[in-house]
Order: C-alpha cells, then structure tokens, then sequence
C-alpha cells in the first residue's frame, strides 16, 4: 500500500475540490435523492448529499473520477455530514455506519481504479468528517450562556460510529474538517484515539480548522495559534485550514501555522468569497493566481479546493503545483 | 529558541507558551472553592455571575492561567465545575486565558475536560494509587488534549527528602514518556514545596531540597516543567507578613533561577527582591538556603524586631491620646474594653442628656465597625466583639439613661408639679412658705429678675419641693433648679449635703446650677448670663427606645429545634446596627411568635431552624402570618435552609419573605426592609424568588426515577464473609459517663469552628489566609484559651452511649436487630431509605441497609448505634457570660460545644472500631485521616444526607434507652437537647460509604410508612424535604 508520509516528503499532494457544487450539476429531484432504497421512507430527503451514495453511487464515482482526472491525489468520501446528530435532520441516524462505510467503498473503488491505470501516482482516501451542525462550546440560547445542546460525550459517540464506517469501508486517511468549535474536533479526535488503540492500528490524521472572520479566529473565539495548540495533542498528518475565505483571504492564517506547526501542512479554501446570489464565482484561472503566492512562499504540502471549487480548478491548481518543492517540515514553536 | 528543546504550549482562545523567554508563569487562584471563602459561597449560592467576575478580576489582575476547583462536600463538584466553565467559555474576556482543572476527583477532572476547547492543565494526577491508575489517568489527560501537574506523590507517601523528589519525579516521567507517550513539554511537576523555620531539624533542607529537586529535574528530565504553591514555605511565619514577605521572594528568586517556572504565588504577598533590607535578606537567606545551623531561631529573634511583626505582642496605648470620639471608635473596632467605662463616663459628662453618648459618641463607633463590616474589611468574630464593647457602654449608661427618663417630658404635662415626697409634703410644704416669706438678700435679688417670667419669658417658681427636698428656685419647663449656696435649704432633720442632694436631683432628671450669695450679691448680670445659657439649650429626658431603635426585629428558633448559634450572632450583628432584637430563644411555638409580634410592633420577624423539620415549621407560620393577615417582613436563616427552599416552599405561602444567607447579609436586608424602599426590594426579591422557583420547577421535572423496586434491584452488591464481617467483640449497649475532655479534645475539626464564625477555609490553611488569616488566627488563639479553661476545670461533661447489635437486613430495606447470636428474638429495626433517582449506567441506588448482610444470605452480620454529648454544663457557663453583656465569649462555649461533641464522635468511633468492635485494631490514623474520614466504617446520622429521616432516632433512643444512660433529650421535632450532640449509626463494612440519598417517590414512601408502622400523612411530613412528587 502506498505510503502518504513517503508522498510527501516528496512533493505537494492535491485535494479535490467541492462535492456540493458537483452535485448541484446533476440537478437531483427529490426522487433520485431517494432512489430505490428510500422510495417510501416518510420524510422529505431531497438536499441529502450524503445519502446519495447509497441512492445515486455511479453520481458519486463520476465526481471522484472527475476529480482524479483533473489532477487530484487525493479524493474525499461524500461523508462531511455522516454524523448522527447531523442525520437527525433526515431523521436517518440509522442509516449513519452504512452511508460512511458505502462512500468509503465508492471513493476507495474509484482510487484503486486510478492506481492501476497509473501505478506509480499513488491515489489516496480521505473520509471526510465534518463538524455536524451542532457546537459544544456555545450556547444556542441567548439567555442561558451555561447551556449547550450537544456534548462531548454525544459528538464521541457519534464521530465513533462514523469513523467505524470509514475505516471498515477503506479510506487512508481521516480529515477531521470544517472546525468552527475545537471542542467539536477534539471530541472527534478523542474517538479516533480510542479506535486507533482497541483496533491496534495507526492512521494519519488531516486536521483542518475555519476561520470565519476577518480578525482571524473560529466561530468558538480560538486564534489560529490557540487552535493550533489545542489539537496538536495528537500526532497528525496535517494541520491547515478550509472553507469560509477564499485563497486570498485565507493566505495569512495558513502563513501562521505554517511558520509554527511541526506537521504537514494543508489549505482548501472556498472559490472566492460567495457574490450576491450566495454562488462562489471566482475562475480557476484567479484561483491558480493566488495559491501561487502560497507555492512562491513554501507555505503548504496539501492543497486543494473547497466550496464552489471544480475539477477545473483543481486542474488549475495541480498545473501549478507541478513546478514546485514542497514545504519543509519545521520545529514548531 | 533553543531547537532541541520543547515548550509547553497551553491555550483558551489564546496561546500561552512557556518558553525560557517568558517570565514564571502565575496562576490565578481565587476561583478554587478551598483557596477563596468568597468564591465558595458564590457558588454555593449558585452565584454564578459574581464568581465570574472573581475569574475576570483574575484575568485582568495578570493571572495568565486559572485554576478552578470546585472540590467541596456541599457542592456538586462536577456539576459546579460543568456549568462554570461552560459560562466561561462564554465570557471571552475570561476564557482567553488557559484553564487549571484542579479536583481531587477524578470524575470532576474529567468532565471539565469535556467542556474546554482550549488546552487546559489537570490539577493533578500522581503515583499515589499506583502505576495502573496513573497511566490510565495521563492516558485519557492526553487523549483530552491537555497538559498534567504530577505531584512528587507515590505508593509510599508524598516525597518530602530531595531524594524521594527525584526517585518519583523520574519514575513518573519514565512513565509517561515510555509508557503513556506522554509529551514531555507537558509534564508539569509539583514537588511539594514544604514550611522552613518550624523548629524542626527535619524541616531545615525544606526549601533546599525542592529547589535543588527542581534543577535536577530541568537538568535531567527533558522539557519537563515544575510548578509550586509557594506561601506554604513561610507557614511558621504566619502573623508576620513581612517576613513572610521576604521569604517568598527570596525562595522564588532561587527556585526560578533553579527553574521553577509556574506556581501559585499571592501577588500581594511578595516583597520585591532587591527591596528587602539587607539584614533581613541575610536572615533570610540563612534560613531558605539553610546556611547556618541556627538560621531559624536567628530570624525568630530577628522578625521581632521586623515592623509588623511587634505590633501584635507589644501593647499600643498611643490611641489614649486620640480624641474622645477617636478613642471611642478604636475601642469599638478593635473590641477592647479596657477603657471604655473610663471613656463613657467622660462622655456622659460632656453631653446633656445621657442618651446622647449612645447616640453621638458611640453610634459613631459602630457606624465605622457597620462600614467595615459591610465592605468585607472586618469578620465576624471582630464584630462579635465590638458588640461586646458596646452593650458594656450601654450597660454602665442605662441607669443614667433611665433616671432622665423620669424626669418631666414635657412644659405643660400633667403632674409637673407633683414632685414631692408626699409622706412629709406637708411639712415641707410648711417650711417653703415659711422661707419663701423670709428669703434672704440674694434670693430676693433673684427673685425679683426672676418672677413673673421676666427673664426671655421662662416661669420660675421659688421654694419648690421635690422628694424630700425644697429647691430655691425651678423652671419646671427645663427641668433647671438654680440654687443659692450658703443657706439652710431643708428641714434641720432632713439635713444633707449639697453633694448628695445635687447627685439625687440629677438622677431624677435636673438640671442643677449653683451661685454662692457673694456672687448673686456682686456679679447679678454674670448669674443671668449662666442662668440663660442653661435655659436656652434642650430640657432633659428623652425616650430611649425612640432614639436608640431604627426599627424593632423579632428572632425566635422555630418549635422543635434548639440550635440557636447563628440566630444570636444575627441578634447581636443587628443589634450592633441599632436595631432593637426580641429574642424569644428556641423551641418558641408559632403562636407565641405572631403573638409577641403583634404585641410589641415589631417590624420584622427573623426565624432560625438547623435540623429539616424546622423548615416545616417555618412554611407553617408563613401560611399563618398570610391566614392572620400580618404585613410585616419575614426573613428565613438557619444551617437547612437556602434561597432556593424558601422560593419554592416559602414565598408562594406568604407575600413578604426574604431568605438570609448569614448574618453579615442580615444587616443589609433589614435595612431594605425597614427603608424607604422596602417596596421595591420585596417586589425585586419576590419576582426573583419566582424565577428561582420556575427554574427549579423545572429542571427538578426533568430528573427521572426508578420505581423502589427498580431501585431495590440496582442495590449495592457487596460481598459479606469472612475477610468483610468481623464479630464483635462486644456486644450490647455501653455508657460511657466519664470521658475526659482531655482525650477529646484532639479529635476536633476546627474547620466547622470557623465556619460558625463565618471564616470560611480549611484549617489551618485560613490561619494564613491573607484576607481572613489575622481575624482567624486570633479567633483560634481565644478559643484555645476557653478549651484549656473548659478542659482544666471540667467546665462541660462528655457523656456518651453507644450498642452493638446482631443485624441483618430483610427486603432490602429493614435492617432486623437481635437480642443475641442466635437471632431468634427481634429487638427493634432500623429502616433504611433508598436512592430512587435514576443513576448512569453501572452506579447503585444505596440505601444504607446494603452494607449490612441480608437475612436469607445467612451471614452473621452486625451493626451499632450511638449518641453522644458534650454539652452538659453548656447553659451554666453560657449564662456567666450573658450576665456578663459577653456574647462573643457565649457564641464561643457554643460553638466550642459542638465541636467537642463531633470530636466525641470520632473519638467514639475509633474506640468501637479499634476495642469495642475491634475490626480495625491495627489502625493508626493522624487527626488529619480521621477528619478525612480515612478509616473503615462510618457513622451516618439520622437527619443528615445517607438518612434524612429524623425518626430513626427514636429507634436509637429506645435501643439504647439515650435519656435515661445519658442524658440527652429529644424535642418533637427530635432535635437533641443539649444542642451539642450527635447521634448515628456505625456500619463497619469495608465499601460502607457515606452518600447523598436525593429524592424519593411514593411508591417508596409508602412502603416506608408501612415498615415504620406510621400514617402516610406523617411519614410524608418527616419526609417532605425529600420527596419528589
């Protein structure tokens, strides 16, 4: 099995790019979100990307395919919300070990497809773990700051049991992403720690924060550094940031953890920030301009695309990157 | 920064990382339940708010961490911890700092972890409990993501030599290294940093060992960091803070420079290095450095010459020379009554009317004490003493006071003129008119300016009779009597001396000028001059109780109980205050209370209770006071009751209540409820009470419960052989009539002591708690002058009872007890109460009766029972001092009572666990272990959380046949008279524990009535506090 670590040291891997945005091209109907499986099932499913891997699994592959062409070493499962306390919303919390155990098996399909075609560019699985749609550090009521309506005990339960499915399905990686609350990460990471010792086994881990403002901190207040020391209790693969800002905006947190991690280092931004219609519009060929400056700085060994990001740009991207050695692990502060 | 080393990196919504560039880091420790009385009450208070604000004067006052510890036997330790970090989390201003979960228990320490998204230190793992423990703990300490202090703590015992320091600190790094992959950067040690200058040759190296300790682990344990609290270095210093002072900057300045590099240290409490004068240095020095081998008693000699530290031994009488109202104020605040008769009297002679002493000259004093009292500068038992000064002041004023009030009030009043002796009227009567036809030339001189109101309109009469004598001259409307000297005033038989005829007409109320013929004669107009000015300033008399009272307090303890500590210190902290207190004492039925209210106009009425039937009585008389119509305050104070009991059980009964925590709050409530804006402040408190209630309401709904037979089910499974039951030595039942206060005495837990004075802290941490430690240390000092006294005279008696049954339990909720062995014949029973709420997967519902065998198990199990006290002699010695105007010293027996009879207990229990029983023979414990509870076996006591059911001590009354062996009495709401005393159970199992039992539901009840043979309706009364329906 190709090694990671060993790609690593010596060049930049490329992520993919959005999966929403992909989706959105097949203009799905609330009866293929259902498909076969969920025909009678009492409650409106439509919007339900994830489930789509059971429901529309040859939709999934072409996109994963799309993003390997494109240039991608790297493809995510269609996971972000495999949580149970996200399927709540569908009410499909049943469904939450089979949904991530089928995307891995799609992506790692697709991958391996990949790797015979081209056996000496190692392809990679990254299960995507998102951070549900509920925070463990603020309170969703105004008026009783003390409360919260997720703990860590639930998310530990549920970030379990999805990366139960992943693993079972074959990713290579786990990408603990989208962190607004660190302590929603941490729980996610706690669980990870915990399968990691009762299966004996080790894989690496992508951690991925957001900054959502332009003083550059989470949504739960964390700098980037204060983030940074929060979750490297862990040996990870990577640390970095993704969505909310687009490269540009994105360009001086990841300088920061750049110049102090003693990981890998990873970026996915946004394709720009979204214009009036809530669209990211921003045009590979900008994009390609402003991840330049990341290369130029030395400041990444993962890149990739998130919202409103397409196997163009990613393509975009991976022309760039060709040209480039990738960064140098550092100390760390 | 140097590229092979590591550094500790912490987070809250910042970094804070600690590299050789940073200075020592200091942690901030105000908002640790044992570190800060305040903090502790906040909490338990559920003062949420006000606790933050002491993390945010923390964070703004530099502290670059906080630690929180929440580790108290009254607080829900994991809940507390929960919701105060999660609030600040919300508090971005506070939680930018790192947080330092500091528990005991591991179970706290792990729910905060579960709560910060930042990485926090754990306060503190070690290898006390043994390697498997250790590595479990650090590898979930890891897996949270945080940072560990490990304590130079191990299977042994806590390290105290440089070489213990090292052999644990090693080891444990090994551990955590190798075997845990623990990152070194984030190992923390605390390697006990121990007093220096005790005496002890043993302590000498103290301070030496932990610095040399802490640069052998920064030279030889990678990254590895240490920490400290650094004032236990100077604890045999404590009074003298600059001492103190010195020897904390000198051992910090060698312990950084040996690389300590985090600790708690008071900012306030630490003197710059440079600036401590070079003689005190060097003494110093000698003694944290251990460089002389008289180095200790060197500095003792020399710290009495430091400034600060004389000011306590030597008597400072320069305040003599203070002003009179000065001198006054300083003997109110500091409590001396040395003086103050001297003082009093001189005011009494400076004023008009007695009365004004208490009103100017001394209200002015306890103005000053109420300031500081209530801007948290002076503590109770301060105040306390202050109270004693000034009723010696009102006491030595009250008959001068009252011979005023004799006197006329008022011009035109009824019997003016009816001021004499009417026994021999009659001849006086004769005898004036005889003088007043015969006056001499003086007084016909005067007479003539006087009469017919010529002088600014005043009426004169001459040769007026008064008791038994006849004045020359009165202006009955101010009480003046001007009299001519050099004359035969009286009957020859009635002869006596001006003096004495001036002091008795002075008592009466008079007012007495006296001009000698000569100066009448010569000096007319200077005669006027005097006569006018004593005419023009305010008559004599005036009504004590419309000048002293700012308003009337009634406090009574509620029917049925007898304690009555805090209700008196609330009696005298108010009365302190100008208020006037009707204390009706305790056990005062609720009619007698409405009764006396009513009576005497009292405008508000204070209720006290400390055992939980009380806070039936109390919801009593609120419905009675609405049924009867009062309108007057109501305030709630007493050990059972709280904010949240009176919202929920007492407000809704009566418009007009108001909870009390202590008695430093008592004055600021009375005064809200007397003021002007009373209205706004009962409508603020009521709607307060509301919500309180709502919440309650409503999360108490939420909690969800098993059905009893559940509960009997998920009992606490616990094996009974012969490794866990021992046969008695004894058994039966055993008095003990003649203890000696002497063997008790060590037992005590000072820590309750102070609590009744409202110092809150451990003992003897708060002997050298930099807010309360003087008051502290001083309040301990005088009641180790009462204990000797006590003790040496044998002041009280300690009487104690106690029996060991044969005991099994039968359906898992009576405990049988036998006659004998052979278990045939049933003594009594005891019936036990159950937890029926519902518990997380694995933990029991207890109930007391699982730690005794089960009947169909046929094991041969055992149990006992006791009662104890020490307060015969109580009343006696107590009353010396009531006489005596001394509450401070009352409240002292009181309190010091109680302690022994807890001390009683204890030393009760050792005996029957080590002679008696004999199931631990072989223990050895330190008082220390003992108040920790350290030993085998317990002694839960009826009323209290493992059994709230009060009338399990009938049982024990009867089993033990208490009053008739020992003396102690039961009221009817079965508080135990004397007051200090204690009575329980003894369960001798190896897992017995002490436990909270919660709420129970009817089906429970129910099952309880039955089994006690008692109407529901009473079982339901004795239990109401505990009901969940």
């Amino acid at each position: 099995m190709p090694n990671i670590y060993k790609e690593l040291e010596k060049r930049i891997l490329i992520l993919d790019g959005a999966m929403g945005t992909m989706i959105q091209r097949f203009n799905f109907t609330e009866a293929d979100f259902r498909g076969a499986q969920f025909k009678d099932f009492k409650h409106p499913l439509q919007g339900n990307n994830d489930l789509l891997s059971l429901t529309q699994p040859e939709a999934i592959k072409s996109i994963h395919r799309a993003y390997f062409e494109a240039g991608a070493d790297i493809v995510e499962t269609n996971t972000f919300s495999g949580t149970t306390i996200a399927m709540a919303d569908y009410y499909l919390e049943d469904y939450v070990y089979e949904l991530n155990f089928e995307s891995a098996k799609l992506a790692r399909e697709v991958a391996d497809e990949y790797l015979l075609k081209t056996p000496n560019k190692p392809r990679f699985v990254a299960g995507s773990i998102g951070p549900t749609n509920r925070t463990a550090s603020l309170s969703p009521k105004v008026e009783d700051p003390a409360f919260r309506n997720v703990t860590f005990d639930d998310l530990h339960k549920a970030y379990k049991q999805q990366v139960e499915g992943l693993l079972d399905g074959g990713v290579d990686v786990l990408l603990v992403e989208t962190i607004f609350d660190t302590l929603n990460a941490k729980a996610a990471l706690f669980a990870i720690e915990e399968i990691k010792e009762a299966r004996k086994i080790d894989i690496p881990i992508m951690v991925s924060g957001t900054i959502t403002d332009a003083s550059g901190r989470t949504l739960s207040g964390q700098t980037v550094e204060a983030f940074l020391i929060s979750v490297s209790h862990i040996p990870l693969l990577s640390v970095g940031f993704n969505c909310a800002l687009g490269a540009k905006q994105l360009l001086p947190h990841i300088e920061s953890v750049a110049s102090k991690t003693a990981f890998y280092t990873s970026a996915h931004p946004n394709a720009g920030l979204p214009n009036a219609f809530g669209e990211y519009d921003e045009s590979p060929e900008d994009m390609q301009a402003q991840i330049k400056e990341y290369l130029d700085k030395s400041l990444v060994n993962i890149i990739g695309g998130c919202c409103g990001t397409t196997p163009e740009h990613i393509k975009a991207i991976a022309d760039l990157v060709k040209d480039y050695k990738p960064r140098a692990l550092v100390v760390g502060f | 920064m140097n590229k092979n080393k590591k550094y500790l990196k912490l987070s809250g919504l910042e970094p804070l990382i600690l590299s050789e560039n940073s200075n020592f880091i200091n942690v901030g420790e105000r908002t640790n339940v044992a570190g800060s009385r305040k903090f502790l009450r906040l909490i338990k208070e559920e003062r949420f708010d006000e606790a933050l604000a002491i993390a945010r004067h923390q964070v703004d006052g530099g502290a670059q961490i906080i630690d929180i510890n929440m580790d108290d036997g009254l607080i829900d330790g994991k809940e507390a911890m929960v919701r105060f970090m999660n609030l600040i989390a919300s508090e971005p201003d506070i939680s930018r700092v790192p947080i330092m979960i500091d528990s005991s228990k591991w179970e706290i320490i792990e729910a905060g972890l579960q709560v910060a998204q930042g990485k926090c230190v754990v306060n503190s793992i070690s290898l006390k409990e043994g390697e498997e423990n250790f590595i479990r703990q650090a590898t979930l300490v890891k897996r949270y993501g945080a940072a560990v202090i490990v304590m130079a703590f191990d299977e042994v015992g806590q390290a105290d030599s440089y070489d213990r320091r090292i052999e644990i600190a090693q080891r444990s790094y090994d551990i955590l290294v190798n075997k845990v992959k623990f990152p070194s950067e984030d190992i923390i040690f605390d390697l006990n940093i121990f007093p220096v200058a005790t005496g002890m040759e043993e302590h000498r190296k103290n301070a030496t060992d932990f610095i040399e300790a802490t640069r052998w682990v920064r030279q030889n344990l990678p990254n590895a960091n240490v920490s400290g609290g650094v004032s236990n270095v100077s604890f045999s210093f404590r009074g003298n803070d600059t001492v103190r002072e010195a020897m904390h900057s000198v051992f910090l300045y060698h312990a950084i420079k040996s690389g300590m590099n985090m600790g708690i240290v008071n900012p306030t409490m630490l003197e710059v290095y440079d600036e401590i004068p070079k003689d005190l240095l060097e003494h110093v020095e000698d003694v944290i450095l251990d460089r002389r081998a008289d180095a200790t008693e060197r500095l003792l000699t020399f710290s009495e010459t430091v400034i600060g530290s004389t000011k306590e031994h030597k008597v400072d009488l320069s305040w003599r020379e203070n002003t009179l109202q000065e001198r006054l104020t300083h003997a109110l605040v500091k409590g001396l009554d040395a003086f103050v008769i001297e003082d009093v009297e001189e005011a009494r002679l400076s004023v008009e009317k007695p009365i004004e002493v208490i009103e100017i000259y001394l209200m002015n004093g306890m103005n000053v004490v109420g300031d500081l009292f209530g801007s948290g500068k002076m503590f109770l038992p301060q105040v306390v003493k202050s109270a004693r000064v000034m009723k010696k002041a009102v006491a030595y004023l009250l008959p001068y006071i009252e011979a005023a009030k004799k006197a006329p009030k008022s011009p035109k009043g009824t019997y003016h003129w009816e001021t004499a002796n009417p026994v021999i009227y009659n001849l006086l009567k004769d005898f004036a008119k005889q003088m007043r036809n015969k006056p001499t030339e003086a007084e016909a001189l005067l007479w003539n300016v006087l009469s017919g109101k010529k002088l600014d309109g005043f009426k004169f009469r001459r040769q007026h009779i008064i008791g038994d004598f006849i004045v020359d001259f009165i202006c009955l409307k101010t009480n003046l009597i001007i009299e001519i000297d050099g004359l035969i005033h009286q009957l020859p038989e009635n002869k006596t001396s001006d003096k004495e005829r001036t002091k008795w007409l002075e008592e009466e109320g008079y007012r007495v000028i006296r001009f000698s013929n000569k100066e009448v004669l010569s000096n007319l107009d200077l005669v006027l001059k005097g006569i006018e000015e004593s005419l023009k300033v305010s008559p004599f008399g005036g009504d004590l109780e419309g000048a002293r009272s700012a308003g009337k307090v009634l406090l009574a303890t509620v029917k049925g109980d007898v304690h009555d500590i805090g209700k008196n210190i609330v009696g005298v902290v108010l009365g302190c205050n100008n208020y006037e207190i009707i204390d009706l004492g305790v056990m005062v039925p609720s009619q007698k209370i409405l009764e006396t209210a009513i009576k005497e106009k009292v405008d508000i009425i204070g209720l006290s209770g400390l055992i939980t039937p009380s806070l039936g009585e109390m919801e009593f008389l609120a419905k009675e006071m609405a049924r009867q119509n009062f309108d007057i305050p109501l305030i709630i104070g007493g050990a059972t009751t709280s904010r949240v009991h009176t919202a929920v059980k007492i407000d809704p009964n009566y418009d007009k209540v108001v909870y009390v925590l202590d008695a430093s709050r008592a004055v600021n409530t009375v005064s809200n409820l007397i003021g002007k804006n009373k209205e706004s402040f009962i409508s603020e408190t009521k709607q307060s009470y509301k919500a309180l209630r709502e919440g309650y309401l409503s999360r108490s709904k939420t909690k969800k419960y098993l059905s009893f037979n559940q509960a009997k089910t998920n009992k606490l499974q616990l094996e009974f052989n012969d490794t866990t039951i021992k046969k008695p030595q004894f058994l039966g039942v055993k008095v003990l009539n003649d203890i000696s206060l002497n063997d008790i005495v060590p037992f005590i837990d000072w820590t309750p002591f102070f609590q009744a004075w409202e110092l809150h802290g451990r003992f003897p941490k708060l002997l050298t708690d930099k807010v309360v430690g003087e008051t502290a240390t001083k309040l301990y000092e005088e009641a180790q002058e009462i204990l000797t006294y006590i003790v040496k005279n044998k002041k009280l008696k300690a009487k104690a009872v106690f029996g060991i049954f044969p005991a099994n339990t039968v359906d898992d909720s009576v405990i049988e007890l036998y006659k004998d062995d052979t278990r045939k014949t049933t003594l009594d029973q005891f019936v036990s109460l159950r937890q029926q709420s519902e518990k997380a997967a694995g933990k029991p519902n207890i109930g007391l009766s699982d730690f005794v065998a089960p009947k169909e198990s046929g094991v041969k199990d055992y149990m006992g029972c006791f009662a104890v006290s020490a307060g015969f002699g109580t009343d006696a010695l107590v009353k010396i001092y009531e006489d005596n105007q001394d509450d401070y010293n009352s409240i002292m027996v009181k309190s010091l009572a109680d302690r022994l009879a807890e001390a009683l207990a204890e030393y009760l229990h050792a005996k029957v666990r080590k002679e008696y029983w004999g199931y631990a023979s072989d223990e050895n414990l330190a008082n220390t272990d003992l108040i920790k509870e350290n030993y085998q076996g317990i002694r839960p006591a009826p009323g209290y959380p493992a059994c709230p059911d009060h009338t399990e001590k009938q049982t024990i009354w009867k089993l033990l046949d208490v009053e008739n062996n020992c003396g102690i009495k039961l009221t009817e709401s079965l508080a135990m008279f004397p007051t200090a005393a204690v009575s329980g159970y003894y369960f001798a199992h190896p897992q017995a524990k002490y436990f909270g039992l919660g709420k129970i539901k009817e089906d429970q009840l129910k099952a309880f009535a039955a089994s006690k043979n008692m109407p529901l309706e009473a079982a339901e009364k004795w239990l109401n506090p505990n009901l969940a329906f």
